[in-house]
Formats: structure tokens, sequence, C-alpha cells
């Protein structure tokens, strides 16, 4: 299916621009045209289906059915709707309340919480465009993992001692049901279909807008890598061996959150000059899911204490899962 | 009528209240608009997406910036 951007790269490349693809600079033209045609248009349809279905997504509904399950189905629920569900730093704080205030385990709803910025559609599509479905399955997989683990951990902790007063209030309120003819006023009706449609499509043209241009400047360095860092460098400088690699790559993630577009597609050249699986999995995780100034805004509803708790959860499993991939990389045969 | 909006002070909360004011003073309706960043509030209307829309106390919208017909309705 997506040799029809080959096509288009070998038509535009070589027939219309006349050059020649046995040259350097032809190939990489090429390279250059296949990557942000497949990436910009994967990305357009990618993100319109999922605005559709988030439109249509009802979160009473999905509450309800997280406060009817099990608590370790809950982790599970929770985890898997946070990983359909778009993480944005302004719907976080209404729907972390929305769910505390239901008396949904604090565990479930960070189970959510830690799930969501991970697995996101745009990160999603980027790598499966680039690196396949089988690095796009384990990173949905270890990004699912870290949340309900989380969660457990958090609930084991009884992390809710550390919510700020008034969501501790409305969380042991919930366990008492006291206040159900509150909850009479519910968000209004469901969109129709044409409504749907327009919020997906102004969904779609809002996030292209924005990251277009991440997606250039990325395919352009992973290009120039591609070029000139020798075949095996990283394997030299960072290989599985050296394991202050992994801590190295997470920490170096963590800055670069606004540019996750951007990385993602130098990834790919990384990858193939030798950096491990494990290290590569490490750093992208963190780039696309521990953003500071997001974390920050959950101050609101959180004491310190419990912040800094999350973030370092999220923080010690992406080095773990980086040092467990680079040790089984040898049997994945991902790349 | 006194109109509140909703959410954490992202762009599309700005939207809604620049759309608002827009559709407001071209029907030359009697209003204001505030924008409400407190999670409390968020909380007491049980409201899980933002931006939301809060007309003299009854929640209206969330989720969205409104269309303008349905900004248009609100006033009528």
């Amino acid at each position: 299916m997506l040799e029809i951007f080959t096509h288009f790269a070998d038509w535009l490349a070589y027939a219309v621009l006349g050059l020649d693809p046995a040259s350097r600079f032809g190939s990489a033209v090429h390279f250059f045209i296949e990557d942000t045609s497949k990436i910009l248009v994967l990305l357009m349809v990618m993100i319109y289906v999922i605005g559709l279905a988030r439109a249509s997504l009802d979160l009473e509904r999905v509450r309800a059915f997280l406060q009817r399950k099990h608590r370790f189905a809950g982790y599970l629920f929770g985890s898997g709707f946070g990983a359909i569900t778009p993480f944005c730093s302004c719907s976080s704080i209404p729907l972390f309340l929305g769910f505390t205030s239901a008396g949904i385990p604090i565990g479930v709803t960070m189970a959510f919480l830690l799930t969501s910025p991970v697995i996101n559609e745009v990160a999603v599509v980027l790598l499966w465009s680039l690196l396949g479905w089988k690095f796009t399955l384990a990173y949905i997989v270890v990004g699912m993992s870290v949340g309900i683990l989380g969660g457990l951990l958090l609930d084991r902790l009884r992390a809710e001692r550390w919510l700020q007063d008034f969501a501790a209030r409305a969380y042991q309120q919930a366990g008492d049901q006291a206040d159900a003819s509150h909850r009479a006023q519910t968000a209004p009706g469901t969109m129709t279909l044409s409504e749907r449609h327009e919020f997906a499509k102004n969904e779609t043209l809002e996030i292209a807008g924005r990251i277009w241009k991440w997606v250039l400047i990325g395919i352009g360095i992973g290009a120039a890598l591609h070029g000139f860092v020798p075949e095996g460098w990283f394997e030299r400088q960072f290989g599985a061996g050296q394991w202050w690699s992994v801590p190295a790559a997470v920490l170096a993630g963590l800055p670069l959150y606004s540019n996750a577009t951007g990385v993602i597609p130098v990834l790919e050249s990384l990858l193939e000059k030798g950096l491990p699986l494990g290290t590569t999995l490490a750093f992208c995780m963190s780039v696309v899911a521990a953003s500071i100034p997001e974390f920050l805004l959950l101050k609101q509803v959180m004491l310190w204490r419990l912040l800094a708790l999350l973030f370092a959860i999220l923080l010690i499993s992406f080095i773990l899962v980086g040092w467990i991939f680079n040790a089984i990389a040898p049997w994945l045969d991902i790349v | 009528m006194k109109i509140e909006v909703l959410g954490s002070g992202c762009r599309k909360c700005s939207k809604t209240a620049e759309e608002i004011n827009t559709a407001g003073a071209e029907l030359g309706a009697d209003f204001s608009v505030e924008k409400i960043t407190d999670p409390k509030v968020m909380m007491q209307y049980q409201v899980m997406r933002t931006p939301a829309v809060v007309i003299d106390g009854k929640l209206v919208h969330s989720g969205s910036v409104p269309n303008r017909d349905t900004i248009r309705n609100w006033f009528e």
C-alpha cells in the first residue's frame, strides 16, 4: 500500500526533475520526497480518523464503564482508553477531575494519564511509516505496560494522599455516592455526523498546520545523517554494551518535547547507523511523552510530591525499557 | 446574560471566547464573557472536555470550539 509513495517519488525525482537515480543527490531528493509525501498523507488521514473517533467517544460513558470494572481490569482499560484518547494539556485536568470525582480508583486514572501522552496518533503514524509495524507494536505494548504498572504502583502507595485538597475531598465523597443529584447535569447531547466531520476536519487542519514544518526539518536531518554519518558509527559510540547510553538518551529526549514530530524521522537514520533498539525506543518515549511544561499544569490538582513521583516513574520506566530492549534485541529482529 | 468559558487557558479556549465576543457584538446582545481556568469550577460543572461554555450557570457546550451557528443560537 505504501509503495505508491515510492512510485510517486520515482516519478517526481527521476521523470519530472530528471535526476539520476545513481547519484547521491538524486537518491537524497528521492528519499526526501518519498518520506515527506508518505508521512504527510498518512498523518492527515490518521488525524482525521482519530478526530472522528474522538468526536464520537463519549467520555461520560467511558467513565461509567470504568466505574463498573474490577480494579485490575480497570488498569488495563484505563490504559487502553488513554492510548486512543489524545493527550493535550488542555484536557488532562478536567478529565483527571472528572474521573477522580466519580470515584474511579486513582491508579486507574493514573494508568490513563500515563499512557495517554506516550501513545498518540502522530507518534504512531510516524513510527509505523518509518520504522515498521513491529517497532510500533513494541512501542504500544511497552507504553501501555508503563501505564498499567504505574497505575498499580500508585494505588499501592495510596497516591490519593497527595492530591490537592479539593480533589482529594471529591474523591472521598464519591465513595459515599452522596452527590447523585448534583451529577444530574451532564454534558449536552452527542454530535451529529456532520458536526463530527467538522470537528475532525478542524483538528486535522489545526494539527497538520502546526507540525508540518517539524516533519520537514526532521526528515531533512534524517536525510543528512543518512548521507554523512558513517555506517555503524552509533554502534561504536553508544553500543548496547554501554549501559549509560540509555539514561543519556532519556535525558537528551526531555527538552525535545515540542519537536516530537521532528525527532521521530531522525530515529530512522539513527537506527540505520547502528543506535541500539532499546536506546532508540527509550529516547523516543522520552521525547514523545515527558513534557515538563505539561506536567507542571497538573500541579493544579496534585501536590509536588505526586508530580515528582509521576515524573520519576516515567523516566525510570523509559530507562528500564531501554535496557530490556537492548538486551533482547538480538532475538526480536525488529528492524 | 453572563457567559463563562471554562478551560485551562489553551488556544481553543481563547478562540471560543473570541468567537462569542464577535457574534455577540454583531447581534448587539447584552452580555459579558469571562474566561475561567479554575479546575474547581470545571469539576463543579462536571466538565471533562474543554473548552466548555456556561451561560447563566447552565452548561451548554463542551469539548470543542463551538461553530458560529451554535453561538448565534445561544443569543436568541
